[in-house]
């Protein structure tokens, strides 16, 4: 059975463990609800916020805090840059980071309490694990970034994570009548399938941000596959993407 | 195996256009390591995004050359947007700037031109794809990997990878140039 919340984090979470207990998704969801109430810049009482106002001093950090701080440093080397919490006005924003973390702590909780087979996506983001009620593997499709409800692609993830990064708008420049076939080379999403979803997540992230490059900076990165769609449709994976496609 | 030719080879191509930055004189001391790469690689980039940011501060009326490349300036035709279904009248006409909306990989800030109470046109100020990187490096390297054209797929799923970050945040700064317009 399948629990989704939409009050959390500002995304759809929805948590599927097989033979859990009411208790254990309890459990799920109120760690989300703590990650959201420290990290969220949304809230102006979260400690993010408060560090941002000045208001907490290095040394009274949270752990989980200075682990996103640490976790974030080591993640803009790892992407040439690519990947900042520092924002352009000078305040801390480590959301783009927390959602994978977030969702690969919450699936370390339910195997804690003794499950592993499991299905936990926060908006889009998935890390799933072993087999659902039927006994099936979990299969993730990608959405097609020019029509919400259609999928174009299935894989099966055999407990790694998946995460999408890119934006549904640039789709929309091909009909600019303004600026005709100034964007068709455009990427619009790229998917990437990491060794939990953690990692997907980040790289995820720095990888849309490089544009036609992602898939290669993708292709690179060991154990990582992707798949990308540019603004023409057209999809381009890394070589061993198919591995994962049903 | 593959991987590695490729990686090999990116590898080989940044370091020519780490070579070709130095002799268009873009960095003042040769670049031997992989971290001085990528560190002439990003100097550009970094640029480009303060300058836009900087620029979408000051001014509420900015034009299309101040963003450094086209693809972060389009104009979206008002019909995707949903505030427009809302009676005419409601806002007031003139130009609003929305607040700048962090979309993860990037800011997202719009300009929405309000004409005859109706939203009219909306603008990107600011959008993340103005970081992207030697177009030329990408294409030479590209036909490697495995391209298709993207089909529907009608099989069952446990769920669906999909983004919505810049969507929301588009939503968010719209929604903020549109609460400054809005008649009283």
């Amino acid at each position: 059975m399948r629990t989704t919340r939409t009050d959390i984090m500002g995304m759809p979470i929805s948590v599927e463990v097989v033979g859990a207990s009411p208790e254990t998704l309890d459990a799920i969801f109120e760690y989300f609800t703590s990650v959201d109430t420290r990290f969220s810049t949304f809230k102006s009482d979260s400690e993010i916020s408060r560090i941002n106002r000045g208001e907490i001093s290095l040394d009274a950090y949270s752990d989980d805090m200075r682990e996103i701080f640490s976790l974030a440093e080591k993640t803009r080397d790892e992407t040439r840059g690519y990947f900042s919490i520092q924002r352009p006005d000078g305040s801390i924003d480590p959301s783009g980071l927390v959602k994978g973390w977030a969702i690969r702590n919450a699936a370390r909780l339910a195997e804690q309490l003794g499950h592993t087979n499991y299905f936990i996506d926060a908006g889009g983001d998935i890390q799933s694990h072993g087999v659902d009620e039927q006994g099936r593997c979990w299969t993730i499709g990608i959405r097609n970034p020019f029509n919400h409800a259609e999928i174009v692609k299935v894989v099966q993830p055999n407990g790694k994570g998946v995460a999408t990064s890119g934006t549904y708008l640039r789709g929309q420049h091909i009909y600019n009548p303004h600026q005709p076939g100034a964007t068709l080379d455009d990427i619009v999403s790229i998917t990437v399938i990491g060794p939990d979803i953690y990692e997907a997540d980040r790289f995820a992230t720095a990888a849309f941000a490089m544009g036609r490059e992602g898939i290669l900076f993708i292709e690179s990165l060991g154990g990582h596959e992707g798949y990308t769609i540019d603004a023409n449709s057209v999809a381009t994976m890394t070589s061993g993407f198919e591995q994962h496609v049903l | 195996m593959k991987k590695r030719l490729l990686s090999g080879f990116v590898f080989a191509a940044s370091a020519i256009y780490v070579a070709y930055q130095y002799m268009s004189g873009n960095v003042s001391s040769t670049a031997t390591t992989v971290a001085d790469a990528t560190q002439t690689a990003q100097s550009p980039i970094a640029t480009t995004v303060d300058t836009s940011t900087s620029s979408t501060q000051t001014t509420s009326t900015p034009t299309p050359t101040q963003t450094p490349t086209p693809v972060s300036t389009p104009v979206v035709t008002p019909t995707p947007v949903p505030v427009v279904t809302k009676p005419k009248g409601q806002y007031a006409d003139g130009t609003y700037t929305g607040s700048a909306v962090d979309a993860y990989y990037g800011m997202v800030q719009v300009q929405a031109v309000v004409q005859n109470g109706a939203l009219a046109t909306v603008t990107f100020l600011q959008y993340p794809s103005d970081r992207r990187t030697s177009q030329q490096l990408n294409n030479q390297v590209m036909p490697i990997l495995k391209s298709e054209a993207i089909k529907a797929q009608s099989a069952n799923v446990s769920g669906v990878s999909g983004a919505t970050h810049t969507s929301e945040a588009f939503i968010q700064s719209l929604g903020d140039a549109l609460a400054q317009a809005k008649n009283s």
